[in-house]
């Protein structure tokens, strides 16, 4: 093991993958010579040349739909959005055509494509800018939501995503990119599969569920729970779709008492999904209703003062623990 | 096939002065001296606003700032061409064009700000300032929707029977992006009141207009769309007033839409956090320095004896004045009252926010600090 940031751990993943397997191919704005608005495919360029690593013009529908052709007929792109919001002038491509192309020709054409990018919000930068766009992909049949917190999981969710032969919503935290973490030697190439939930913090009173980027904020207030005697269980499910359901029900089976935690809106999504999976398959375990701590459901302020009070920040996931506690 | 004949005006570049200074006598329409000192007084006014808030920005007073440095006289001749009644769609490079057409300064700078006098309630980013006072809308972060909405607001107008104009503007960048696609069809079929203006300033971020198309010229690409087409040097005010405010009174009068490529150069960073030393030389941006806008002009007025050193002296000194005294009513405001995250999401205020408005305020506010 040595200590890696996210942003390496995902370069690592993408350098791996395209020395293994000649038909991966990175493309998205500004990823070669600029080596990427946010230098996640720092030196990608100099290592597989401009045939491999293709700079895009700025038209995300046209190089998301060019991957699509790509990956139709035998590539394994990787597209990289400057930002997941910038996805969304490209939604046709992603849930019209990645998503179903391989549902709607009956299993003819598959279209083994990752699209990622930094995701939810990034320090002032208003609404139009600052998406989780975990609800809006996760309601897609056919695509998997993959949301790594840690470099290790970055890398590892990663190379399965560009192993595998659907689809993958890859989200990154953009506020995580320098985050430092353990990852295994590059020779033991280890994958990490999906639908795998990662228990960040073994505790029995109590199950917060969190994923992304909330995920320090809430191991965070883990600790200060800690020093009160009171020990969380922290579950990052990792891949929102497909989703571990059985480790989440087994804790909150052992604990009684359950928060989902989340950056995106409060209307639905996976934080409610979860929601709604507890309470179907652990209702008599449960000793408090499940309760979720979440950004405000009003579009992102750019105003540092009010930016704080919209995303969802330790002082709300500790007043749901604190509710599902009965601790007043 | 037709072929299009060299000098036509999309392939050619349209303009009046030299980059000595001097103009070129067939084309020079010898404005008004008001006018010509107007243009010259608000593109320097912009310059002096760019340096002092970019300054602001590496000071950490503000969070992000876009400046205009080497563009400025697309956005004074645009604002110099149109009438109250018009509407502006910018794109990053074009928020000035709203003080050009007499937008309070103070209250622009506290866009910037997000601070308490913001009448945006603190939700746009800096170079994003809109209002309704004069019709200026802001861009909505992405690349590209403003175009089509620039059309959709002279076809609103077409409709009305009104002689409102709408000016939608771009970068080259944008040129990429299917709605300019879109833009450009609608209005070569429908015809509206509109000017779509791209300010080729030569790069996007670090990608240079070459990687972004293979089209000799974003200007001819007016052909394919059935639509007028001029290019202009967009660091010579008086082409660019000569060559927007014909397209604006041809529109005006059931002319027809005109798209204007406007050549430029971004002569600072693409915004606060960029540095394009690493993509681009030297010999490149001292060329352009060279044909600097403002110092182009000023040749020309100093030639023509209307601005003189006292006449520059005292230009600087408003200028100043102006701006010293609209931070001085800004800078030190605090945020917009928390409560107001709430509002407007709808035209009012839903039980389900009024529920999480009232949980909120029962709270301590958070602290300002990001994970
Ligand atoms: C849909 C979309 N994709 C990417 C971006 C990120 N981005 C912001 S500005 C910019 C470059 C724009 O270049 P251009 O249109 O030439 O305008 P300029 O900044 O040069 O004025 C990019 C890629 C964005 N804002 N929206």
């Amino acid at each position: 093991m040595r200590e890696i940031t996210y942003r390496d751990a995902l370069k690592e993943a993408m350098a791996e993958e395209m020395e293994r397997d000649p038909r991966v191919f990175v493309m998205g704005e500004e990823v070669g010579y600029y080596q990427g608005a946010y230098k996640v495919t720092r030196g990608l360029l100099e290592q597989f040349g401009p045939e491999r690593v293709i700079d895009a013009p700025i038209a995300e529908a046209g190089f998301a739909g060019v991957g699509v052709g790509a990956a139709m007929t035998g590539l394994r792109p990787v597209i990289e959005f400057m930002t997941w919001n910038f996805s969304l002038v490209a939604f046709d491509q992603i849930v019209n055509n990645a998503a179903k192309m391989y549902q709607m020709s009956a299993g003819q054409f598959s279209v083994p494509i990752v699209f990622r990018g930094p995701n939810a919000s990034a320090r002032q930068v208003g609404s139009q800018h600052s998406h989780a766009v975990e609800p809006f992909y996760c309601n897609v049949p056919g695509l998997h939501v993959v949301y790594p917190s840690t470099p290790r999981d970055a890398k590892g969710l990663l190379k399965t995503a560009i192993r595998g032969s659907n689809p993958v919503v890859f989200l990154e935290g953009e506020t995580l990119y320098g985050a430092k973490g353990l990852v295994p030697e590059v020779a033991e190439d280890e994958t990490i599969p999906f639908g795998k939930a990662r228990i960040a913090r073994e505790g029995k009173d109590a199950t917060v569920v969190v994923w992304g980027r909330p995920t320090p904020a809430v191991l965070e207030v883990a600790e200060k729970f800690a020093r009160e005697g009171i020990e969380l269980e922290v579950i990052d499910p990792r891949t929102l779709r497909p989703l571990d359901t059985d480790s989440i029900v087994a804790s909150v089976k052992k604990t009684h008492r359950c928060v989902v935690v989340h950056e995106h809106w409060p209307f639905g999504g996976p934080g409610a999904e979860i929601v709604d999976r507890v309470q179907r398959e652990a209702f008599d375990h449960l000793d408090a209703p499940v309760l979720r701590a979440t950004n405000l459901d009003v579009p992102m302020p750019y105003a540092a003062g009010l930016e704080t009070q919209v995303i969802v920040g330790a002082d709300r996931i500790e007043a749901a623990i604190r509710k599902v506690l009965y601790l007043g | 096939m037709r072929t299009l004949p060299p000098d036509d005006p999309t392939l050619t570049l349209f303009s009046i002065l030299r980059e000595d200074g001097t103009a070129d006598p067939q084309q020079d329409a010898f404005l008004p001296r008001e006018t010509l000192l107007a243009m010259y007084a608000q593109m320097l006014r912009i310059r002096r606003i760019d340096e002092r808030m970019l300054g602001k920005q590496r000071q950490g007073k503000v969070g992000f700032y876009g400046t205009i440095t080497g563009q400025e006289a697309t956005p004074v001749a645009t604002g110099l061409s149109l009438s109250p009644e018009d509407w502006v769609f910018p794109a990053l490079r074009e928020a000035a064009v709203m003080l050009v057409r007499g937008f309070p300064l103070s209250t622009w700078l506290a866009q910037v700000y997000g601070n308490e006098a913001d009448i945006l309630k603190g939700r746009q980013m800096p170079s994003h300032q809109s209002g309704r006072a004069v019709n200026q809308v802001a861009w909505s972060s992405c690349i590209g929707p403003q175009i089509p909405q620039a059309v959709g607001a002279a076809m609103a107008a077409k409709a009305r029977g009104d002689r409102s104009v709408s000016v939608g503007f771009m970068g080259d960048g944008a040129t990429s992006q299917p709605d300019f696609h879109a833009a450009m069809t609608m209005a070569g079929i429908h015809r509206p009141p509109v000017v779509l203006i791209c300010q080729n300033n030569h790069w996007s971020i670090s990608v240079p207009t070459e990687k972004q198309t293979a089209s000799a010229t974003l200007a001819v690409k007016a052909h394919a769309y059935g639509l007028r087409g001029v290019r202009v040097d967009g660091n010579d005010v008086l082409a660019v007033h000569h060559v927007v405010k014909e397209a604006v009174d041809r529109a005006r009068d059931g002319g027809g839409p005109t798209f204007i490529e406007s050549l430029t150069y971004r002569m600072g960073p693409h915004s606060s956090s960029d540095d394009p030393t690493r993509y681009r030389s030297q010999e490149e941006v001292e060329t352009w320095a060279k044909r600097d806008p403002i110092a182009r002009l000023e040749r020309y007025l100093r030639t023509a004896e209307i601005l003189d050193d006292a006449t520059l002296e005292g230009l600087e000194a408003g200028i100043r004045a102006e701006l010293d005294a609209a931070l001085a009513e800004v800078e030190e405001l605090g945020p917009p009252a928390r409560a107001t995250v709430f509002e407007d999401v709808f035209a009012a205020l839903p039980p389900h926010l009024q529920r999480q408005q009232a949980q909120f305020l029962a709270m301590p506010p958070a602290q300002l600090a990001h994970h």
